[in-house]
């Protein structure tokens, strides 16, 4: 791709009319769904709350605190996964006719996902005024666990996307594997209470390297080099591969959509 | 010497069948039988297509349902790719090609006119400079702040047509979508090509309204299953069609 001043401006256009278009549709009333967003984390963590802490007396300080910490950016995962199965057979009509860069429908879809995961900081915070927890200068490191995940998301969904349009009950399988891989992901519990010898499915797992980052910098006031090393390496990764899986078939797509 | 926009050559389309075997589960557990099926099951759309057009002329493409209309269209339009041979196309192309494609139901007129010039190859200040042109050439006055779910399919037709045809472009493909607006509406669209025409924007024309093609093209091609039958002065090439194939 040529990449000269208007061209860029043109990707940089068409990427945020998608990505509000989307925000219009999806969310006619904008703060309804954005309360929507917020809650369906917070039943989760509610639930879970009442299972493993007040039931099975999980040992882990300021539990709900420690779910929300790990299941927005899990929601961001999954929402974005899901969204994108459907997403080029949603917009077929557009895909058969316009050659525009295809995409850009992916980015625009995770930047709302992303979008919504950003406007969930203020309840983290918030829970996190609440357990009197401290705020250190490692949240302004959260930007670039952000940008990580973007990438990460990204490649994902260009994957899935660009698949499901050769085999459309992707979608199914992929409800299936966001389901088994939420429990391989140390959201409900941590890290720290994995055996050592099943630590390295921790390690293979992107999604628990990203969850471990935002926990480090929101409660634990750290960064651990080597999980900040695995999310670098599974966000670039997985964007480059998805981006060239999209780009060797995305010429068939106007003919088999 | 004229300058070539547009050069097919030798230009074949197969399109391959997936729908028979979609599904992972199908394809893991019929794996032999689902890529058998998938090598036999091609349709050949175009056979050998070979024409050149120079900036400025004006081509009809006619022939009956299913001849590959469309499919030429998709190709110059970098939506399709040939299956072998070479397509090249010289200059930006806007297709006016099913003028709802980029619509969202919920969003207003004005809202669509943005998002569709930017699908369609413009950047939000480009469209921004036109949205007004647009919205006088619709007609649709204070309609354009309305969802455009609420709209009649003729003046959804209207705003396609007025956004896709003031993006600036030096190919356009119209491919059957001028039937739709009412007959004031459609003299306008004609009075557009002309100018267009008279601009020197080459313009290929796919329409089964054979008045209208005699009216606005200079060069017709007739196609049929795939193939090129006749090429040559519109007027002859209509002719033609009529006596062979009604
Ligand atoms: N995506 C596709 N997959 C498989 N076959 C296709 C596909 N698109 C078109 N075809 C086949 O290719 C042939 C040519 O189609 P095309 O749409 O180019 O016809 P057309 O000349 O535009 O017809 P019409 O006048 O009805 O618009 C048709 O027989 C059609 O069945
Ligand atoms: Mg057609």
């Amino acid at each position: 791709m040529l990449i000269n001043k208007r061209n860029y401006q043109y990707l940089v256009d068409l990427i945020t009319e998608l990505a509000k278009k989307e925000l219009k549709v999806r969310y006619k009333n904008s703060f309804l769904g954005y309360l929507w967003s917020i809650l369906s984390p917070l039943t989760s963590a509610v639930v879970f709350f009442v299972a493993f802490k007040i039931v099975i007396k999980l040992k882990i300080e300021n539990y709900v605190l420690f779910l929300i910490s790990g299941l927005f950016c899990w929601q961001w995962f999954t929402n974005s996964l899901l969204g994108s199965a459907n997403l080029f057979l949603n917009n077929a009509n557009l895909i058969k006719k316009v050659s525009f860069p295809r995409d850009a429908l992916v980015y625009s879809m995770v930047i709302n996902d992303m979008i919504h995961f950003i406007l969930s900081f203020p309840v983290i915070f918030l829970f996190m005024g609440l357990y009197r927890q401290n705020f250190s200068y490692y949240l302004f490191l959260l930007p670039i666990a952000i940008i990580l995940q973007f990438f990460f998301v990204s490649g994902m969904s260009l994957i899935i996307s660009s698949i499901n349009l050769f085999f459309r009950d992707l979608e199914r399988l992929v409800v299936v594997f966001t389901n088994l891989l939420f429990y391989a992901t140390p959201i409900i519990y941590s890290e720290e209470m994995v055996p050592l010898k099943y630590k390295i499915i921790l390690s293979l797992n992107p999604m628990a390297n990203f969850v471990i980052l935002y926990r480090d910098l929101l409660l634990s006031n750290r960064v651990q080099i080597n999980i900040l090393m695995l999310c670098f390496i599974y966000s670039i990764g997985f964007f480059y591969l998805g981006y060239n899986i999209y780009k060797n078939l995305q010429w068939k797509f106007a003919e088999i959509i | 010497m004229k300058d070539v926009v547009i050069e097919f050559d030798n230009v074949v389309k197969y399109y391959s069948l997936y729908h028979s075997f979609i599904g992972i589960k199908n394809f893991l557990f019929n794996l032999p039988k689902a890529i058998k099926t998938f090598k036999k099951n091609k349709f050949c759309a175009l056979k050998n297509i070979s024409f050149k057009l120079n900036r400025g002329e004006t081509l009809a493409i006619i022939g009956q349902n299913g001849a590959g209309k469309s499919t030429i269209l998709g190709l110059i339009a970098k939506v399709l790719k040939p299956t072998s041979g070479r397509v090249l196309v010289r200059g930006r192309v806007v297709g006016l090609l099913e003028l709802s494609a980029g619509f969202h139901p919920d969003l207003t007129g004005y809202e669509n006119i943005i998002l569709n010039g930017i699908l369609l190859g413009m950047t939000k200040k480009e469209i921004l400079s036109k949205v007004n042109e647009i919205i006088e050439f619709s007609e649709l006055k204070e309609f354009i702040y309305q969802p455009i779910r609420t709209y009649s399919s003729g003046m959804l037709a209207r705003l396609g047509f007025s956004v896709a045809i003031n993006v600036p472009a030096d190919i356009l493909l119209v491919d059957e979508v001028l039937a739709v607006g009412d007959i004031n509406f459609q003299k306008k669209c004609y009075k557009k090509i002309e100018e267009l025409k008279n601009k020197d924007t080459t313009i290929i024309f796919v329409s089964h309204d054979l008045e209208a093609v005699v009216k606005i093209c200079s060069r017709c091609i007739l196609l049929h299953q795939g193939e090129i039958i006749k090429d040559g002065n519109t007027y002859e090439v209509v002719e033609y069609y009529k006596k062979n194939f009604s």
